[in-house]
């Protein structure tokens, strides 16, 4: 088959046929999920037709301080995103942490990516800056999330640990250490677990609209490997800042648990 | 050795003057929720005053580093928490966490003789009773051997018989090593039988001081 089929709109209606019979079979079993997945499906329809458009000017008119707005745009996006799931829970410290966390993690792993290996000219390029870092961004929030939840419940279950290793002489760090190395594994698995089921439990989305776009099956791989490894270093990197730097947040500067 | 100085925490302590000396055995007695626990954990850096000072060998503690002080005064809390993994491994916690060489087992096995702990290094610390976690956690920080040892009621979860041994066995050792004790106790008749100084709390402030 040659070229690339085009979908029209009406092809696309009738892939809502699969929402719907997710409806109809929620609705026979008294699940009460319509309406979270209406919402959700007209959401993402919505969301990314207008990505669509934005995208479309945004290839056109290629200029750095559009790329930069936009990934401005999804660094704040994403801390936004992450604040708004721990609504009460979360302290300014902690606050704090996860903006530098997301940021420091995913622009230094973009600018490595980018600059290094893939080696964009002009820098600026959208076609490969937006995707790219939305795809390091999207995987550092998942990641950042998973990591303060973990860290925010192991501070909370096992205070009396904590405290005890305080009283024995543990500095705030020592103290600390189960939590941390348990919360970098819980942020860390699932990207692990992707790498390790990629190609073969699955196709990941990158490679299949690569190669449904008409590229080469070999280079939508060496772009899905690379983009893997920028995925996992950003995530890896993040998640650490974040725990180097938070969980001296549940301390105060005597060595005391907040 | 330790000097209070108009501390005050929260609305729980008030504690214009009080001195706790070197070397001598201090007990603080009163009700459950007069203070004493508070005054303890004051005393390890766990908590710092609100108001007020303490003076910890004529410095403020506030200025001293708290790890280092918690290395040097140490606590035996009510119910301690056990780590996981064997005894051997609690034993060896503290010693971990300051970061100090590990004891032979021959070491180890001795403490545990000293608080009557007769039980395999290997056992998993979490299979013990309340009284045996409570010997393990003293025996945790005996190894540890600091110039002060701070006892929130040793004996709660002991029997009266394995109670009087091992506070007998903690005041030898501590009289012949020239060891500060302070503790915190309900019973009257520990307090009576062992103490250089007894201080009364009630409602957060000293009611009397007797020694």
């Amino acid at each position: 088959m040659d070229g690339i089929i085009n979908l029209s709109i009406g092809q696309v209606a009738v892939a809502y046929i699969f929402v719907l019979v997710v409806i109809a079979i929620v609705r026979i079993r008294g699940i009460n999920k319509e309406k979270e997945i209406i919402i959700s499906s007209v959401r993402m329809t919505l969301q990314l037709v207008l990505t669509g458009y934005v995208l479309v000017y945004v290839f056109k008119n290629p200029s750095p301080f559009i790329t930069i707005g936009i990934i401005i745009l999804m660094e704040a996006f994403s801390i936004y995103t992450i604040y708004k799931k721990f609504r009460g829970k979360l302290s300014k410290s902690l606050k704090r942490v996860i903006a530098i966390s997301t940021s420091v993690g995913t622009l230094s792993c973009l600018i490595y990516f980018l600059f290094i290996v893939v080696r964009i000219s002009p820098w600026y390029t959208p076609q490969y800056f937006v995707p790219i870092a939305g795809m390091f961004i999207g995987n550092s929030m998942t990641g950042i999330s998973l990591g303060v939840k973990s860290l925010i419940e192991g501070m909370s279950t096992q205070k009396s640990l904590i405290e005890e290793a305080l009283i024995l002489g543990a500095t705030p760090k020592n103290a600390s250490k189960t939590i941390i190395n348990s919360t970098f594994d819980a942020a860390i698995m699932p990207t692990v677990n992707s790498m390790l089921g990629m190609g073969i439990v699955f196709l990941p989305g990158m490679m299949t609209g690569q190669i449904l776009s008409g590229t080469s099956p070999t280079t939508a791989i060496a772009y899905q490997i690379a983009i893997m490894f920028g995925i996992f270093g950003t995530v890896a990197l993040s998640v650490i800042i974040l725990l180097q730097l938070g969980y001296r947040t549940f301390f105060n500067s005597q060595s005391q648990l907040n | 050795m330790f000097e209070f100085k108009d501390v005050k925490f929260k609305n729980i302590i008030d504690v214009p003057k009080l001195q706790i000396e070197e070397k001598r055995i201090t007990t603080l007695v009163g009700t459950s929720g007069s203070g004493k626990t508070t005054i303890l954990k004051m005393l390890n850096k766990l908590i710092s005053p609100t108001y007020g000072k303490i003076l910890y060998k004529g410095k403020n503690l506030h200025n001293i580093d708290s790890v280092l002080h918690r290395r040097e005064v140490l606590m035996l809390t009510q119910n301690p928490a056990i780590f996981d993994g064997s005894i051997r491994d609690n034993l060896n916690a503290g010693l971990i966490f300051q970061g100090k060489r590990l004891m032979n087992d021959g070491v180890l096995k001795e403490t545990l003789d000293k608080v009557k702990l007769n039980k395999d290094l290997d056992i998993p610390a979490n299979t013990l009773s309340g009284g045996e976690k409570q010997r393990l956690a003293l025996a945790r920080i005996l190894i540890l051997n600091p110039s002060v040892y701070l006892l929130d009621e040793p004996s709660s979860a002991l029997d009266d018989e394995t109670e009087d041994v091992l506070i007998q066995m903690l005041i030898q050792y501590a009289r012949k090593d020239r060891k500060t004790i302070v503790m915190v106790t309900h019973s009257k008749a520990v307090a009576n039988k062992y103490s250089d100084v007894i201080i009364e709390i009630s409602e957060g402030k000293v009611k009397k001081e007797a020694g």
